[in-house]
């Protein structure tokens, strides 16, 4: 591979080896960017196309029971491996996505559901994205309330003795700032 | 009003902090069972048999072997041990399983994707506190049951329904503290004929 001179430094000395290190280096950068990619590493045998996108969308939907916090297409323990199987074999049986779901419900529990069914038990997890983003709007409304408030009390105008009492504290200001800065001035100049 | 707006982080802080105790207390690994006050599933599976020659350790076809399934588990209060000799955990909690079959505990195992031989030469080994052995190699049964690791215990009535399922270790405080006493209680409920 001809390598074209470049103006980095370190090419100098290094030149063709250089290159190659940095594609290398890029090459395995960019592998750690697709890691859930190295997931499922299996060919999946289905029989047609229809069920290989209904298997490889049902792999994501289930979690594995031994390890909580991968779905069963990224899992690689034993477990997974055997529910995978289980799917192929239910979807070529013929068998629906409820149907399917009902079978590991049946024995991992709801656990393995990602998105669990909407029932008392699971109503929190349901409601509580809504109620905290209504709950949010709440005290955004009061804020914006209470501010609009107070900007309307401040444009009302001062009475008369409240004048006279701003002018007073202003004029004992000046004088202050007066005598504090002139010190200054004097020794600057 | 604005005294009582005071205590608002302080009502949150003590919210807050009392869910993060609870939570730290649990154990996040700990799965219920979705076979609890279920039947046992069904099932038909060859008992695993002996190695027939002590002497000999090579392996010994016995002729055919009996087929068990689900009755089994009926007439008596049973523990249903699932292990195989892939699974360390496994050895460590089998000199106990010896010491509970031994005060009279009926306890049934289920061999789990294991070699039928390698698992004959481990109980020949160690020795057998099992009543009997369920062959289980391809782990169909282990799905049906919702096994998802070895060793895993479960507590089985008289009338084949599962009451409670360990995932882990049985070990003597485990025994004590769960098993032994939700044994003893179904053992209580038996009609007296069947004590």
């Amino acid at each position: 591979m001809i390598v074209e001179p470049q103006r980095n430094a370190s090419v100098y000395f290094l030149r063709g080896r250089f290159v190659t290190l940095k594609k290398a280096t890029l090459l395995l950068l960019l592998s750690v960017l697709c890691l859930p990619v190295w997931g499922v590493i299996e060919v999946d045998r289905l029989s047609s196309p229809a069920l290989s996108e209904r298997y490889q969308y049902l792999v994501a939907e289930y979690r594995c029971p031994k390890c909580q916090n991968q779905n069963l297409a990224e899992s690689n323990s034993p477990i997974s491996i055997d529910l995978r199987t289980e799917i192929r074999r239910l979807l070529e049986e013929g068998a629906s996505d409820a149907q399917i779901s009902d079978y590991l419900v049946a024995r991992y529990g709801e656990f393995v559901l990602y998105r669990p069914k909407v029932k008392n038990s699971t109503y929190l997890l349901w409601l509580a994205p809504a109620v905290l983003l209504l709950l949010g709007l709440l005290v955004i409304v009061f804020i914006v309330r209470r501010q609009k408030r107070a900007v309307n009390t401040s444009k009302t105008a001062l009475s008369s003795t409240e004048q006279a009492a701003l002018q007073a504290l202003l004029g004992t200001a000046e004088k202050q700032n007066d005598k504090t800065v002139n010190p200054n001035e004097a020794e600057s100049k | 009003m604005d005294r009582v707006k005071l205590f608002i982080p302080l009502i949150i802080f003590v919210v807050l902090a009392a869910m993060l105790y609870w939570g730290l207390g649990r154990d996040p690994n700990a799965m219920p069972s979705a076979l609890i006050s279920r039947p046992v599933p069904t099932f038909q599976l060859p008992e695993l048999g002996q190695l027939k020659d002590t002497e000999d350790t090579s392996l010994v076809v016995t002729g055919q072997p009996e087929i068990l399934d689900e009755t089994l588990f009926l007439g008596q209060v049973s523990l249903l041990n699932v292990w195989a000799t892939w699974c360390v955990s496994c050895r460590v909690e089998h000199p106990y399983l010896l010491d509970i079959a031994e005060t009279g505990v009926r306890i049934i195992s289920l061999n789990y994707k294991d070699e039928v031989e390698a698992a004959q030469q481990w109980l020949e080994k160690y020795g057998d506190p099992y009543e009997q052995t369920i062959s289980d190699p391809t782990g169909g049964l282990g799905l049906d049951l919702g096994v998802f690791g070895a060793p895993e215990t479960y507590l089985i009535d008289h009338l084949g329904v599962i009451h409670y399922k360990h995932v882990g270790v049985v070990d003597d405080r485990v025994w004590r503290t769960t098993l032994q006493p939700k044994y003893q209680q179904l053992r209580n409920a038996l009609p007296e004929a069947e004590k």
